[in-house]
């Protein structure tokens, strides 16, 4: 099926589609790469004018530049370390055969339903406020001080958030890998002499390897772009404890109008990203080789 | 010692019995052969003996002690799957290695009998590969270096050769054979292949519906089978039933004549015929020969030539007949 003639065809005709994903993706990359050589304040219009790489020295001193890097890394290893690990126990727990498994499955992956907006709103002002909120009244009920959780530890609170959505993802797809092992397997090893423990360590995980990798990798992409979460709970405060890199470019951009830091900052985001893939790729890509 | 003696074992899947109470005596050194068509529990009574599966009644007992809620590991013995079960991400010599390893071994003690049964397995180039780098052969001779690695009581095979061609089959079966004779250890062996049941076993336990239809050396349930059933599983191909006036006349139900038993003739004979099909395989003839009493399956000679449409007379040997009576049972 493959002579000359069809794979010139092929070609053609997957052009199209190829050059307009290019196109979609070169022309807002080359935008901002060129805004970021400007000087572009919407404040001040018409004053546009080439200023080299001060945006970036400008956006790199920023005092909440250093805050919103270790923002980032903690926002993207803590979700990480709490719903794969979280999502591990889930997903060995749902694979236990009991009464009424469908409807919990089902309910288990609700939370990625919500829109990231609405289950901030959700928790930000049902669980985690201080004077309505469900924690507030379970503490008052044990005669407990509340805690205010987004001005005490908004990041940690914001982690917490992110995790509860990006959980049901992590849980869904290790079950799913977690029924594609052989039971044989299993059985093998318990008549080899393996106890629960060694059989999940020695059987069971090297079996999720590629799972959880794939969890890793596509958990970090989106999560380094977190940004709903923080604007509609925290607004990246108190000062900058919950201000990461993307809500420094929201700042940049869009608070302080100041169009030509914040494509920098963008510039340095997407700089950032690469260089968490390529570590990431070194660390577990060789997982994703069949 | 590996004397495996199962009394008045039952299981049952919520309300449906698989297996009947079963009492079955294996003694040290012997290779009984489970066989059956398929769903005849004759897996699921593995599992039983294995631990795999829980036992609904009645007493497993493993050289001696009641190991009927031993756990699997505890009861000594090896077992060898259907799909060689093998870990896929480790390599032969840590799959040979793994029970060791769980066992708490020392390592050296660990090299050392990984070596020993790589050896007796022929699979010392072959150690440091992953079991996906394998052909099927070597995969199922892996998978019994990790038995024989533990030195179990007993081995037991569930339908290992189901997944190799045929002539690798013949091959596996040899090599499980003569490792038999050179462990003397127990041997349980599931198949629905009659053949490696008659070729291999010292003990056949035929199946059917869960039930011990019966038990007894290859040759003892050729040439005396207790029943219907039994006559027409064992022996390839099939024994011939003939039912009716012909029966009646031998004061039977039904009688049964193996092919190798009815003797070809185109000339004379006591029954008469028209040969359907013959398949000519050189050492043999098998011929489907249509008769008043429906299609006969006759085994003759290499170089008979016959063929579609040839009228042929078949005389059966009398002293070769079995017969049996309305239930199914053998008339003596």
């Amino acid at each position: 099926m493959s002579t000359q003639a069809s794979r010139t065809a092929a070609r053609l005709m997957i052009s199209p589609a190829v050059l307009l994903l290019l196109g979609w993706m070169i022309i807002p990359l080359g935008m901002t790469l060129w805004f970021s050589l400007q000087r572009y304040n919407l404040l001040m219009p018409g004053m546009e004018s080439f200023t080299g790489f001060d945006n970036y020295t400008y956006f790199l001193t920023d005092p909440a530049f250093g805050a919103a890097i270790f923002n980032t890394l903690a926002l993207v290893l803590g979700v990480l370390t709490i719903t794969t690990v979280g999502g591990l126990l889930l997903a060995l727990l749902l694979d236990q055969p009991f009464w009424g498994q469908g409807v919990v499955r089902v309910l288990v992956i609700a939370p990625f339903f919500v829109m990231p907006t609405v289950s901030a709103l959700v928790w930000k002002n049902m669980f985690m406020n201080p004077v309505n909120g469900v924690f507030a009244h379970l503490a008052k009920s044990v005669g407990l001080q509340p805690y205010d959780f987004l001005s005490q530890s908004p990041l940690a609170s914001i982690v917490l958030i992110v995790s509860w959505q990006w959980l049901p993802f992590a849980t869904l797809i290790l079950l799913t890998a977690l029924q594609s092992l052989d039971s044989e397997q299993l059985e093998a090893a318990e008549m080899d002499g393996a106890g629960p423990i060694s059989r999940f360590v020695h059987v069971m995980l090297p079996h999720l390897a590629r799972a959880i990798t794939v969890v890793v990798l596509i958990q970090t992409i989106f999560l380094l772009s977190t940004f709903a979460e923080i604007l509609v709970t925290t607004n990246g405060g108190p000062g900058t404890a919950s201000t990461t890199l993307t809500y420094l470019v929201y700042i940049q951009s869009l608070l302080q109008y100041d169009v030509g830091t914040g494509a920098a900052g963008g510039i340095i985001a997407v700089i950032l990203a690469n260089i968490v893939a390529i570590f990431l790729m070194r660390m577990i890509g060789k997982n994703l080789e069949a | 010692m590996g004397e495996i003696i199962l009394k008045g074992v039952t299981k049952r899947f919520g309300e449906v019995e698989v297996i009947p109470p079963i009492d079955l005596h294996i003694n040290d050194g012997e290779f009984v052969v489970f066989v059956g068509p398929s769903g005849c529990g004759k897996s699921t009574l593995l599992r039983l003996i294995a631990g795999l599966e829980d036992v609904s009644g009645g007493v497993v007992e493993i050289d001696g002690r009641n190991a009927t809620e031993a756990a699997p590991a505890e009861r000594g013995l090896a077992m060898v799957f259907q799909s060689y079960a093998l870990y896929p991400h480790m390599t032969v010599k840590k799959n040979i290695a793994f029970p060791l390893k769980m066992a708490k071994l020392p390592p050296e003690e660990i090299e050392a009998k990984v070596q020993a049964a790589a050896k007796v397995l022929n699979l010392a180039n072959y150690l440091d590969r992953r079991p996906g780098q394998l052909s099927g052969g070597q995969r199922q001779r892996v998978a019994i270096g990790r038995a024989i690695v533990r030195n179990p009581e007993a081995f037991l095979f569930d339908e290992p050769l189901s997944n190799l061609d045929a002539a690798l089959r013949v091959n596996m079966r040899l090599e499980i054979s003569e490792l038999h004779q050179s462990l003397k250890t127990t041997m349980i062996y599931v198949t629905h292949d009659q053949v490696e049941a008659m070729t291999m076993a010292d003990k056949i336990v035929v199946l059917q519906a869960g039930r011990i239809e019966q038990v007894g050396s290859p040759l003892e349930l050729y040439r005396t089978p207790r029943n219907r059933f039994v006559a027409g599983f064992i022996g390839s191909p099939k024994m011939n039933f003939i039912e009716g006036a012909e029966a009646a006349k031998h004061g039977a139900h039904a009688i049964g004549i193996r092919p190798e038993h009815i003797k070809v003739s185109t000339s004379e004979g006591a029954w008469q015929g028209t040969v359907g099909v013959s398949e000519h395989l050189g050492s043999d003839t098998f011929l489907h020969v249509t008769t008043e009493y429906g299609v006969l399956n006759v085994r003759a000679g290499g170089e008979v030539d016959l063929h579609h449409g040839d009228t042929v007379f078949l005389s059966p040997d009398m002293a070769q007949l079995h017969r049996f009576d309305q239930q199914g049972w053998a008339l003596t």
